[in-house]
């Protein structure tokens, strides 16, 4: 019951994005209506006209012509209508699917990182695009057969019923079987193909290992092992992959046995009744006959768009529920602009963790005046990333506060806190285009010569100078061939046009050989001058000249001072130090 | 594909008899429409009861043994694909596994995933379906033809101009959208690359405040795919109402050509009906070749792609034996003029290298990003072979020995720290298999792994999940090191293997490799002198040329590149002094 409401709910959620189409929906279902009973009045017209066909001698052409002329007509008529309506289907689920990954990408924007930080990108992306590709397949399939099926059933009966009811009776008795059959032997295979699609999971994620490590493998010789290990999961898969294949594959024989049945019972009973009344003629059995061959393919056709429809509401559910998470809370209705600030930060007895089980950041206090370099150091996991997380407000602490120039950040719009930031993550992030887009991603309005200089101070001119065609090289997904170093001499450039009045360095030269990182320290150095910064580091040479190094280890900063206070102190820093 | 088909061997019986069950069931589908004819016109003009109930047995009889026969057919085609598929897996895998690293680079890892599984599939599907199908509706199309034309051979001309527009009208709207299709696919790729974009960079998305103009560019990209499936789409849409219409101007003929016929007697009502039922099971068949079709080509081409892989030849060729005749006498590990190009690559990524270094010596290699590191250490274990010049170890050219010898005698710590599914003792003995309880402790310990594992309740037996993910980085790069000492390897390679300890953890590994007992040769690759500074032998590397060689204090004052990697990393103390 549950899940039956479950569905219904997101059927009616569905409706809504259909409900805009609605015009398109009722011409696709008149449309259907029409079809219909154009397909199934034309083997009567045959059958009529092969009533005027007795034998020789008594054949009236004059009628069976007109008969035929109306034929082609109908059928012209029919196709074309028939055509029109593909289209309105095609037109409705497009426009519906379009609208609905909408809504989801731009729900995106405004998820907390906390979901994306959470969920696998996989995921999401196999949301927004696969789950949302088998809805809409579901829902052609559902629009197009679903409704032309229940037509079909119902007008081939009344059509059958106009000629004769006697053996109307028996399609319509023996009919129901072939659905039990499917019906059974669709349950009895659930399990087995349930069985196989954990089986080939089992063996998806085997490969995936293996030959996704194919290197270590060899390197181990561990060749044979894995082989041996391949070969058990693979035997396991043929046994049951064999056995759902073939019993699903019953399906077709079996209804179209049934069918038979339902043929040659049509034949009989058709004839008999011929004999016995003459109240059918041999051009009306014939097209009881036709009928009869069609009158079971609707119900199979509706089972199996059933299933598929069931599937696709299971897709819609998924998509849905992307659509339906709680967004970030939402900007405070006066929130204000922040200007360029002047850098003075204070955190005021932050607290923060990203589960309730485990606490990461206690009771931090922390006043940041303006022009400070701040350094931040501390083992991996120790809590850095997050403190930057919580200045870029993508996260909201947990309670406390941090105050820019006096103001609550989360009374500032995020956009102009983030603005004020210039951040360089060890992550490089490239978007697809050119290397010139990528470095004016932050001041779109940038001159070339804007860009280039940029690129200067971050040291990439030389190398970008050498691409195939230099600034206007596309760069691919994942930027391409370009080295991790080189992805991050991008993204420093493009903080180097931007200029903001505050810096976040996380790791941000860590793929960078020594020589070129000295370089750009230089360039930063210029940059930072007078300007607020945070600085990550593994490599404590680079961050003795700060201002303020904060020594955090389990979320908490342990010890904060300057290079020499702290070495003086002979504490966790000093260890840190003289460890490397 | 068709050089797959060696690997039906071993089901050729199956492969025979499925599509043969198949054509029977077709055969016997064929008689339908005759037995109805007769059944009017002999049973009912005579008024025949007996004979119709005959034909009504007839009907019955045709359907059971249709059954029969179409139910062994399902069973052999079944069979047949999933033990073709399965055999075809067997080889793939085995052949993947013998490729050297040059073909892995080549083919990429995700490629080689995706043969063997989604292409895998999709053979399975195509192979089933055509064994039960790809014969079973030509055959019918023909059988209707040929049924038609002993009824009428006037009647048949109309068959064969039907069949033949049907043919056209189907084929060609196949060969106009599937290429169509295609790039209907490729816009659904762009959009599914967008939203990845989207996610992966969504720090610097927000950071600059890019939400807007991301939404419009999604929207446009969607726009173009969805127009592009409205219009291969309406084309794809012609396809039922266009073999509609031919099928039914066919019949239009049909009759009023047999309407003639039974004027002059040469045909019976019956006849006609025949024709007429005939033509209604053309239609159908026509209907499913043309998705049979597709499902074949997609097939095809998966066939295609993975006989790709299995003709791909393993650029390297291993001696049955080493080869320990030849052994010279010379230091542990001698690289001698050696050069590597990868392939395709335009330049060389290693010129002219010359080093020599002697058993249980620590050697660091050490230069900016991409100078060749690490491929100076892939051709100990001979992952590439060198372009030019020869690498020896103990005496022997590395191209002598034996493959497993050879990464047996290495244990590489490589810079991905990958571990496997299965408990902790498991990944551990990747290389030993029969490592004892103390050997791993004492790999562990050295490792600076120790604790890792004393930290968990089940100890030896925590069960890593898929690459390692229920582990730290750091903690995987210790694991890694482990795995690679518990073989025992003469020479130890750690490709800056350290880059996630912190420094105390990273001082600690070194002193504890120092300290072994039956101290292998050590290669350390690393960014930062720090780490290699205490070696006997400092490599150093600058754009895949050996530019310095020497320890410590000799490169300092001999080595330019050197100094300047070294000042980069101690600023302060090289200005102050």
């Amino acid at each position: 019951m549950t899940k039956g409401s479950k569905q219904r709910q997101i059927l009616g959620k569905v409706w809504n994005y259909i409900k805009k189409y609605r015009l398109g929906v009722c011409i696709s279902i008149i449309l259907a209506g029409v079809v219909v009973a154009g397909t199934l009045y034309l083997p009567i017209l045959v059958g009529q006209a092969i009533d005027f066909i007795l034998e020789p001698g008594k054949v009236s052409f004059e009628k069976i012509s007109d008969i035929l002329w109306k034929t082609v007509v109908i059928a012209l008529i029919t196709a074309l209508l028939q055509w029109i309506m593909n289209m309105v289907n095609n037109t409705v689920t497009y426009h519906v699917i379009a609208d609905i990954r909408k809504d989801v990408f731009e729900r995106l924007q405004i998820l907390p990182l906390k979901y994306m930080d959470g969920h696998p990108y996989g995921d999401i992306v196999s949301r927004v695009i696969a789950d949302a590709d088998q809805f809409a397949d579901g829902l052609l399939m559902g629009f197009s057969q679903l409704f032309t099926g229940v037509v079909t059933i119902v007008g081939t009966l009344l059509f059958m019923l106009s000629i004769h009811s006697g053996i109307t009776l028996v399609v319509v008795c023996l009919t129901p079987l072939s659905l039990l059959v499917a019906n059974f032997i669709a349950k009895s295979t659930f399990s087995l193909f349930k069985e196989q699609s954990v089986t080939r999971g089992e063996q998806t994620a085997f490969v995936d290992e293996m030959i996704g490590n194919q290197k270590i493998v060899q390197a181990f010789s561990r060749e044979d092992i894995s082989l041996q290990l391949f070969d058990e999961v693979n035997e396991r898969l043929e046994k049951c992959s064999l056995k759902a294949i073939f019993f699903s594959s019953l399906t077709n024989p079996c209804t179209r046995f049934i069918n038979s049945l339902v043929y040659a019972g049509v034949a009989l009973s058709g004839a008999l009744v011929t004999i016995q009344t003459g109240a059918i003629t041999i051009g009306g059995l014939s097209c009881f006959l036709s009928y009869a061959k069609q009158y079971t393919k609707p119900f199979n056709e509706i089972s199996s768009v059933i299933t598929e429809l069931q599937n696709a509401i299971a897709c819609a559910g998924r998509i849905l529920e992307l659509i339906e998470e709680e967004p970030q809370i939402p900007e405070l209705e006066n929130a204000i602009e922040l200007k360029r600030t002047e850098g003075n930060i204070v955190f005021e007895n932050v607290s923060f963790s990203y589960t309730l089980e485990q606490k990461l950041i206690q009771n931090l206090n922390l006043k940041v005046e303006q022009g400070q370099k701040i350094a931040i150091v501390g083992p991996t996991g120790c809590g850095k990333t997050t403190l930057i997380n919580l200045l870029m407000r993508f996260y909201d602490v947990t309670s406390g506060a941090i105050k820019i120039d006096g103001y609550d950040i989360r009374e500032v719009t995020r956009e102009s806190l983030r603005k004020n930031y210039g951040m360089v993550l060890q992550e490089t992030w490239l978007k697809e285009g050119t290397v010139l887009e990528n470095i004016a991603m932050g001041k779109p309005e940038a001159t070339r010569e804007d860009v280039i200089a940029a690129a200067k101070g971050a040291h990439a001119h030389s190398f970008i100078k050498r691409l195939p065609q230099g600034y206007d090289t596309y760069l691919t997904e994942e930027g391409g061939g370009l080295s991790q170093g080189q992805k991050q001499l991008i993204c420093i450039a493009r903080i180097m046009l931007v200029l903001p009045p505050m810096l976040i360095l996380d790791e941000a030269t860590s793929s960078i050989d020594t020589r070129t990182e000295m370089k750009i320290q230089e360039a930063f150095g210029k940059l930072m001058e007078g300007r607020v910064s945070f600085i990550v580091a593994h490599r404590l040479s680079t961050i003795r000249d700060a201002d303020v190094i904060l020594v955090m280890k389990d979320g908490n900063i342990i010890e904060q001072g300057n290079h020499e206070m702290l070495l003086q102190k002979k504490g966790f820093y000093y260890s840190l130090y003289s460890s490397q | 594909m068709r050089k797959l088909l060696c690997f039906l061997k071993g089901y050729e019986k199956e492969s025979v008899l499925g599509p043969l069950f198949k054509l029977f069931e077709a055969t016997l589908e064929l008689f339908v429409p005759l037995a109805v004819a007769s059944l009017i016109d002999t049973g009912i003009a005579n008024k025949d009861f007996d004979y119709i109930l005959k034909m009504f047995f007839v009907l019955v009889a045709l359907g059971i043994i249709g059954l029969a026969f179409s139910l062994t057919a399902q069973f052999f085609a079944a069979k047949a694909a999933v033990g073709f598929v399965k055999k075809l897996k067997h080889a793939l895998f085995q052949h993947m596994e013998q490729l050297s690293y040059t073909e892995i680079d080549r083919l990429g890892t995700s490629a080689m995933v995706n043969r063997m599984t989604s292409d895998m599939n999709q053979i399975q599907s195509g192979m089933n379906m055509s064994l039960r199908l790809l014969l079973r509706s030509p055959f019918v199309v023909a059988g209707a033809f040929i049924m038609a034309w002993i009824i009428d051979d006037r009647a048949a001309k109309i068959f064969g101009i039907t069949i033949l527009v049907l043919t056209v009208i189907v084929y060609g709207i196949m060969i106009i959208t599937i290429p169509l299709y295609r790039k209907v696919q490729q816009k659904l790729d762009m959009v599914s690359a967008t939203t990845r974009e989207n996610l992966v960079g969504v720090r610097v998305i927000r950071a600059f405040g890019l939400e807007e103009e991301e939404k419009k560019e999604f929207v446009q990209k969607h726009k173009s795919l969805t127009q592009g499936q409205k219009f291969v789409g309406s084309i794809s849409a012609l396809t039922n109402p266009l073999t509609y219409v031919a099928v039914n101007i066919g019949i239009a003929v049909l009759i009023w050509q047999g309407a003639i016929q039974v004027e002059y007697g040469i045909l019976t009502q019956g006849a006609v009906v025949a024709l007429y039922n005939y033509m209604a099971q053309i239609l159908e068949e026509l209907v499913k070749l043309a998705n049979m079709i597709v499902l074949l080509t997609k097939m095809v081409a998966s066939g295609n792609r993975v006989q790709s892989v299995l003709e791909m030849k393993s650029s390297q060729i291993y001696p049955e034996k080493t080869n320990k005749e030849k052994q010279k006498k010379m230091p542990f590990v001698v690289f001698e003029n050696v050069s590597l190009k990868y392939h395709g690559a335009g330049e060389e990524s290693l010129t002219n290298i010359n080093f020599q270094v002697n058993q249980g010596q620590v050697v660091g290699v050490i230069g900016g990003t991409g100078c060749g590191k690490t491929s100076l250490v892939n051709l100990i274990p001979r992952f590439y072979d060198a372009t030019e010049g020869t690498v020896w170890i103990d005496g022997i050219d590395v191209k002598e020995y034996q493959k497993k010898e050879i990464r047996n005698m290495v244990g590489v710590v490589p810079q991905k720290a990958v571990l496997f599914k299965g408990s902790i003792r498991d990944n551990l003995c990747w290389g030993k298999t029969s490592a004892s309880e103390e050997e791993i402790w004492k790999a562990l310990e050295i490792a600076q792994a120790k604790e890792i594992v004393e930290q968990k309740a089940e100890k030896l037996d925590f069960e890593i999940s898929q690459n390692g993910r229920n582990l730290s980085g750091g903690q995987r790069q210790r694991m890694t090191i482990a795995r690679a000492l518990v073989k025992r390897p003469r020479i130890l390679i750690l490709d800056d293997s350290a880059s996630a300890l912190d420094y105390t953890t990273d001082a600690n590994l070194r002193k504890a490799l120092q300290n072994m007992e039956e101290k292998p040769t050590i290669f350390i690759v690393s960014q930062r002198t720090i780490s290699i500074q205490h070696a006997d032998i400092i490599l150093v590397l600058d754009d895949g040329d050996l530019v310095g060689m020497g320890t410590h204090q000799e490169l300092l004052e001999s080595c330019e590149t050197y100094q300047e990697i070294y000042a980069s990393q101690f600023k302060k103390e090289v200005s102050n002094s």
